[in-house]
């Protein structure tokens, strides 16, 4: 955009409003609201196509026939169809997702519930995955070839290759039965559940803020294993990717030139390679943080996690459609935004995609 | 060379000819060449090693484990490993050795199915979009986009919550879900091809846009997708296995191995062996696509090595 600034001398801001950010922004907006409005239409289809009647689910099989039919008009299910998905958007968009059949509490009150149990084990695991995948990465691709380039490789192919529900039942077989390092399955022990006013919904920061330091070593205790095999996940990618964009760096001829410099090869690699290796990580950071909402339903089922993941599960065999598209469309949301958060960080730290 | 190739040389010259004589010699070659790559690759000889391994223990069950994987022994539940039950025995009594070399197929079989599902799709909708441009590719690539919004496996529980649980209905499900990097990968492959000159030939020559997208661009587009997909394969297995696992997938008393793993979760504290074997099973094969899948992208794929 400088160059063609130069070229014709016109004042910068005219260029920027004509090809720069505005038709960016109006762009990305309509894009987000494309895909948005697809994730609804989704949402909706599957909840068409049941085979489960949601007027019997509420009224049961033996009701008389004019409160079914006076409940099948409550549920607008004679309408047209392009109208009950309006009524199913403007409710969305309300943050409405119906009411659960099973417990008649409104499900965005579940989900406000159940959601922080889910971030706090995603956002943990992705720290870990990001802190310890990022240097071994880096150590990987200095030293391309030999040992750590070697642990990595199989870290990586294990990492995709494992069963995650089976190495969490194998985890809790050695590490809390055998080795008895870690807690067993629930976000807490017992006699320590429901004592702390949920703030956050995050246990360790709500009881960091009721100071009830016994409740947050607990939670952390519990935390441990889930959090270590969801990052171990997150491990395998993260430093996978670090290993390739790194590699790259270091081949470029600005390396060699801070090398002939006479620059230690700790601030080259670390400083120079890193930081532009850096750009392109931070949106594989963002993507593997969005995946582990995925990994995360196995996880909190045989953690019996009392998270996102597994509401959607119970509330399935449950035949809750209302709850299961609810929690899908919330954590499809998540996901959107998380490749747009990091769409988004991209723009803001490279200069040249500016 | 091929020409006056004498007949003695065989197969191999007849194969490794500078000159090709047909359509067919050259295909055969270029096969040949991409196997004599993919042979020096060790880690990717493995994969392979692993999947034809998979297939005979699946043709060779009845043979490798003659008993029934259905036929209970309840005065011998929860045995440990032994010399009588290898795997040891589950809450039934069942053998669990032979319940997972039984179970072999149901993971092929789901495998195999979703492939043959979803991999055509994303063909067809890759390489359309990418042809035709303009309103019909931002429409396909914006319900492409849509579908890569979800987390694949939350997906495919909101398929399998719509169409009941059963092996019918998660194959559809993961296939459902799977099709959407195909069809990214397709695309993009088509839109390097679209501007070419032999294209435009084509099109002079007055063939027609279904022929165009279906005999000239499909056949260009197939290896990157058939990479993708065996790149695929081990998270396909694992999807499978994890709707298995939540009681989803293929309902008991079928021994499919997410399912078993499932089943031994009760009592993993003190009969370990019944949940471990059958996931040490799923690692095992899902590792041997993964190795595969990344040998046959460094043989086929030199651009994204």
């Amino acid at each position: 955009m400088t160059q063609s600034r130069e070229m014709t001398g016109a004042p910068a801001f005219q260029l920027r409003w004509a090809g720069g950010w505005l038709p960016k922004t109006i762009n990305l907006v309509f894009s987000i609201l494309l895909t948005f409005f697809g994730l609804l239409f989704v949402t909706f289809l599957i909840g068409r196509v049941i085979p489960i009647d949601p007027v019997l689910a509420i009224v049961g099989d033996r009701a008389l026939p004019d409160v079914y039919a006076r409940v099948r008009q409550e549920l607008a299910l004679d309408e047209p169809l392009y109208y009950q998905f309006w009524l199913y958007m403007t409710k969305v968009l309300q943050g409405d997702f119906g009411k659960s059949v099973i417990t008649s509490k409104p499900i965005i009150d579940d989900i406000i519930r159940f959601f922080p149990a889910t971030i706090e084990l995603a956002t943990l695991a992705t720290l870990l995955g990001a802190f310890i995948g990022v240097p071994m990465g880096v150590m990987a691709a200095k030293f391309q070839g030999r040992w750590p380039d070697h642990i990595i490789r199989v870290l990586g192919l294990v990492g995709y290759s494992v069963p995650v529900f089976w190495l969490g039942i194998v985890g809790l077989v050695v590490f809390y039965k055998w080795l008895e390092w870690a807690s067993g399955t629930g976000r807490l022990d017992v006699f320590y559940e429901d004592i702390i006013n949920p703030v956050t919904g995050i246990m360790l920061i709500d009881a960091a803020l009721a100071r009830e330091w016994d409740i947050f070593f607990n939670a952390l205790s519990h935390l441990g294993l889930p959090v270590s095999i969801l990052g171990y996940y997150s491990l395998a990618y993260i430093s996978r990717m670090t290993r390739s964009f790194m590699i790259e760096q270091l081949s470029q001829e600005y390396v060699t030139a801070a090398r002939v410099k006479g620059l230690s090869e700790f601030r080259v690699v670390w400083r120079h390679a890193l930081g532009n290796a850096m750009l392109p990580l931070v949106t594989v950071i963002a993507l593997s943080y969005a995946s582990l909402l995925e990994g995360a339903v196995l996880t909190e089922t045989v953690f019996a996690w009392p998270g996102l993941g597994s509401y959607i599960t119970t509330s399935l065999f449950n035949a809750d459609m209302n709850a299961v598209l609810g929690g899908t469309f919330v954590v499809g949301m998540a996901f959107i935004s998380l490749n747009l958060l990091s769409d988004f960080l991209y723009r803001i730290l490279d200069p040249r995609s500016r | 060379m091929s020409v006056g190739a004498p007949p003695e040389q065989g197969l191999r010259a007849w194969l490794l000819a500078a000159a090709p004589g047909s359509r067919w010699q050259a295909r055969c070659g270029n096969a040949y060449l991409a196997w004599l790559k993919l042979r020096g690759n060790p880690l990717a000889m493995t994969g392979l090693a692993i999947i034809v391994a998979l297939l005979l223990v699946v043709i060779l069950a009845p043979l490798l484990a003659p008993g029934t994987p259905y036929g209970q022994d309840l005065a011998n539940r929860l045995l440990p490993p032994s010399g009588d039950h290898w795997f040891g025995t589950d809450q039934l009594g069942r053998d669990i050795y032979t319940r997972v070399v039984h179970g072999a197929h149901l993971t092929l079989i789901i495998v195999v199915l979703v492939a043959i599902l979803a991999a055509p799709a994303g063909l067809l909708i890759g390489t359309v979009a990418g042809y035709a441009g303009g309103i019909v590719d931002t429409v396909l690539m914006r319900i492409t986009d849509v579908f890569l919004a979800f987390p694949r496996l939350v997906l495919a529980l909101a398929f399998v919550a719509a169409l009941g649980p059963g092996i019918e209905n998660a194959v559809i499900a993961i296939a459902l879900t799977s099709w959407p990097p195909y069809a990214r990968v397709a695309r993009a492959e088509t839109l390097a091809l679209r501007s070419s000159d032999f294209i435009a030939a084509a099109r002079l020559q007055g063939a027609s846009p279904a022929r165009i997208v279906l005999r000239h661009i499909a056949p260009l587009c197939l290896s990157s997708v058939i990479i993708r997909v065996t790149l695929d394969m081990a998270g396909i297995i694992l999807t499978a296995a994890g709707l298995g696992f939540l009681g989803l997938g293929a309902q008991p008393p079928l021994p499919e191995w997410g399912a078993m793993v499932a089943a031994g979760r009760d009592f993993i504290l003190e009969q370990w062996w019944v949940a471990t074997m059958p996931g040490i099973a799923i690692f095992i094969v899902s590792l041997g696509f993964n190795l595969l899948g990344d040998g046959l992208r460094d043989v086929l794929d030199p651009k994204q090595r």
